[in-house]
């Protein structure tokens, strides 16, 4: 590599990185001006529920980062090409960002309106063995040395973790909830106001950003380690 | 048909390893003993509350003690590297988890089937009303928590801290099993036994996806 064009390169890529950063943080201010001055408060709960627009989309996003993580793994199994792997652990950290987040602005809601902080209702748990799954699932990665190894035993387990997703979750359904029923794409009856709605959507928008943001950082983070990776080897080699 | 001749082939190696020795049996059963007794202490163990509680500590000892057993299952492979004469010895790699998940499912069954009684006794809940349903449940739930084990054995043995990790990852992956296992279980124990087909059959279900997917990507776990 020649230094001539390496400096023009890194820093064309470092003003876009920059600028694409600039355009999410703008969209997350707006994100949450809507929530907390356009959204109208809620009759019965009061301004607590404006936690809402970031609670329930996290959800979301965290269960369509996992959704990733599982395309991912799927992917490396037949595939073995490493980029696969890259992308399922960038997309499992990111998911267990957005899961974390989904289980402390739980109880933060959860307190003042149930008057409790935690309840084992169908939706809890599932977020909480979906958390412990990814744990499980980073944490298998920390404990294989080998490359190879390590992206194949922990594509199969994210797949198991994967299948057994619709699994947990129907055993607690059926088994007891106090949830409110889905309020997005529930039954008839269950709508949001209007405005509430776009501003819920609003906020979904641009937490998948956020999360192809992220995902998209991470996975250059592993790309480089990667390459620094085969460095070292090449210089053990020499 | 070869699948099936291979299987039976290891199933009986699997089997007599195990009754030469007998140490995963005599283990297992007295660690379950173990956490019996210790659970009396942790509530009254009247006849109410025992049926209250019962059904889930019991399925909850057969977890952790699943999640011990299965551990030697490919441990005890890598030792003398008999895996790769297994895995040279048989057309189909399926055979080997399917042989190491029926032998798992019938060790698992039988520390259940020898502890159920001894259960009954000292927590005075009633099981000869409806023991063979009792067995039954007991067949599907060992059959859920030796398929996933058996394939999480074969991850865990691959990675450092290997004790600690196999717990760690079955043991969340089983909250279907042991939900729907302990309310089958329990609808068993009450004075007019029901046996809950609907729990039973989300237990098929969980047996025919994690089989399907063992099937399907068990064989890549043996690669070297």
């Amino acid at each position: 590599m020649s230094d001539a064009t390496l400096p023009g390169d890194g820093s064309r890529e470092l003003t876009k990185k920059i600028l694409i950063a600039a355009v999410v943080v703008i969209l997350m201010s707006l994100a949450a001006y809507a929530s907390l001055f356009v959204a109208p408060t809620e009759s019965k709960m009061g301004t607590i529920q404006r936690i809402f627009y970031l609670h329930a989309p996290s959800g979301m996003v965290a269960l369509l980062s996992f959704f990733v993580c599982f395309v991912g793994n799927l992917a490396y199994v037949f595939t073995r090409k490493a980029k696969w792997d890259w992308l399922s652990v960038s997309a499992a950290e990111v998911g267990m960002a957005f899961c974390t987040v989904l289980i402390l602005t739980g109880p933060i809601w959860a307190h003042p309106v149930w008057g409790i902080w935690w309840t084992w209702d169908a939706r809890l748990t599932l977020t909480f063995v979906l958390w412990l799954l990814y744990t499980s699932y980073l944490l298998l990665r920390t404990l294989v040395e080998d490359p190879d190894r390590r992206a194949l035993i922990s594509a199969i387990y994210g797949i198991f973790a994967f299948l057994d997703v619709p699994l947990v979750y129907g055993s607690i359904r059926w088994w007891r909830t106090q949830h409110p029923q889905p309020v997005i794409m529930g039954g008839p009856g269950s709508g949001l106001e209007p405005t509430m709605r776009k501003v819920f959507w609003f906020w979904f928008l641009n937490l998948v950003i956020l999360m192809i943001f992220f995902i998209r950082e991470r996975y250059a983070l592993e790309a480089m380690r990667d390459e620094v990776q085969s460095l070292e080897r090449e210089a053990e080699a020499a | 048909m070869a699948l099936l001749s291979n299987t039976a082939v290891l199933l009986g190696k699997e089997l007599r390893t195990e009754f030469r020795s007998r140490e995963l049996l005599t283990t297992t059963v007295v660690f379950i003993l173990t956490i019996v007794v210790l659970f009396s202490f942790t509530f009254d163990p009247s006849v109410s509350e025992s049926r209250r509680f019962g059904p889930g500590l019991l399925w909850l000892a057969f977890l952790f003690a699943a999640s011990l057993m299965l551990q030697p299952c490919f441990l005890r492979e890598q030792t003398n590297d008999t895996l790769s004469a297994l895995r040279l010895s048989v057309g189909d790699p399926f055979a080997i988890f399917f042989a190491k998940l029926a032998a798992n499912t019938l060790f698992l069954l039988f520390t259940q089937v020898l502890l159920l009684p001894v259960f009954s006794v000292l927590y005075n809940v009633p099981i000869l009303a409806a023991f063979p349903q009792l067995v039954l449940v007991m067949f599907m739930g060992s059959l859920g928590l030796s398929v996933t084990g058996t394939a999480l054995s074969a991850i865990s043995a691959q990675a450092r801290m290997r004790e600690l990790l196999l717990p760690l990852l079955l043991l969340p992956l089983l909250t279907p099993v042991l939900i729907a296992s302990t309310e089958a279980t329990a609808a068993l124990l009450v004075p007019n036994p029901l046996m809950r087909w609907d729990w039973l059959g989300f237990l098929l279900a969980f047996d025919v996806v994690f089989l399907t997917a063992l099937w399907l990507f068990g064989e890549y776990l043996l690669e070297e």
